[in-house]
């Protein structure tokens, strides 16, 4: 693999990651169950599409076969893209969303920190301007963890249950690939396993202090996004957002 | 955590907004949070997103006495006939803001 191919697989990974999050998010719009919740997750959902369209703007540059930002969202299929699992998974109640919310902001947040000293100008800048945003994200998402985790008996279980179905989602998020370690070498990425035992240990105190527990997955971990396998949720999300652009590819506003 | 169990919205918090430095808070709405850090990210989302503001307060509405209708006619209408406590009879200084 070439340093070019590293970082064009870097780049997509990052960028479908805040892709399909945010693309999750939007889903929320106009249905969350009060104003301020609709308003933040939709205000999360255009960080993360803002995100998603530099990074995969720079990516296509870096392919160099003249891609835009628009044909590596729209135009690729399943197995191309390069999002973890735990950003597509389903939004299902509040809880669910929060608790997924919180699992990747705090590692987005890490992951943006270290390529704030990234040796690659575009990493670099990227991180500096979108870590602000990420910050906001972990603060609030942190909140309601608490306040959810830590409130009636009811929004307890309902927040043990999403983190009994979301944990299982996020070993993957620290699997490192032939990318990781060319760009590791060069100073360009920080590394996943430094990442991993700062969010460990900011994750795991956090749902402590809010009275949860992380589920004993007995080692299982879900895997397969490094290699484009995906769970079921992938083909309907990529169904609802490619519709358009494929059925009208020349539509514009 | 809350004690405001009975309405799941949370409580109602008045929120003002300062949109430059030195100049006073401005009432900018209301919004629903169980306490008043959430109060402060509730207005932050839905008030501050076209950059309106450089510092935001919280009060919860309950705690914002106001004067009723019935008062308007003795604290409002003996103002009416006191032109002189108008400061029009100065000249004010260039480059004096927001007075």
């Amino acid at each position: 693999m070439t340093e070019k191919e590293a970082r064009f697989e870097y780049l997509i990974r990052l960028g479908d990651n805040a892709l399909i999050l945010g693309q999750r998010l939007g889903e929320w719009c106009g249905h969350a169950h009060q104003l301020e919740s609709d308003i933040a997750l939709t205000n999360i959902a255009l960080d993360n599409v803002g995100q998603a369209r530099n990074l995969l703007t720079e990516a296509g540059k870096v392919e160099g076969k003249g891609r835009s930002e628009d044909d590596l969202a729209f135009f690729r299929t399943e197995n191309e893209f390069r999002n973890n699992l735990l950003t597509e998974q389903e939004n299902g109640n509040f809880a669910q969303t929060i608790t997924r919310q919180y699992l990747f902001d705090v590692f987005q947040f890490h992951l943006y920190s270290g390529l704030c000293s990234s040796t690659d100008d575009f990493l670099k800048g990227f991180a500096e301007k979108s870590v602000k945003e990420v910050t906001y994200h972990r603060k609030l998402s942190g909140d309601w963890m608490v306040r959810l985790g830590d409130g009636t008996e009811e929004s307890h279980d309902k927040m043990q249950e999403a983190l009994d179905i979301l944990w299982p989602f996020t070993g993957e998020l620290f699997e490192k690939t032939e990318a990781d370690e060319i760009l590791i070498a060069s100073g360009a990425v920080p590394d996943l396993e430094e990442i991993k035992k700062i969010w460990i240990e900011e994750t795991s105190a956090k749902i402590e202090e809010a009275t949860l527990t992380i589920p004993d997955t007995m080692g299982y971990m879900a895997r397969g996004s490094r290699d484009g396998h995906h769970t079921e949720y992938m083909g309907y999300i990529l169904a609802e957002m490619q519709a358009l652009p494929r059925s009208m590819p020349d539509a514009t506003w | 955590m809350s004690d405001n169990t009975e309405n799941d919205q949370g409580k109602l918090w008045e929120v003002f907004i300062q949109s430059k430095p030195g100049i006073p808070h401005k009432h900018a709405g209301s919004v629903h949070a169980h306490d008043a850090e959430m109060a402060l990210a509730g207005a932050r989302d839905v008030y501050t997103r076209r950059r309106e503001g450089t510092s935001i307060w919280v009060v919860p509405s309950e705690m914002i006495t106001a004067t009723t209708e019935q008062d308007a006619d003795s604290f409002f209408d003996p103002a009416d006939d006191k032109a002189y406590r108008h400061p029009t009879f100065y000249t004010i200084p260039e480059g004096v803001k927001y007075l």
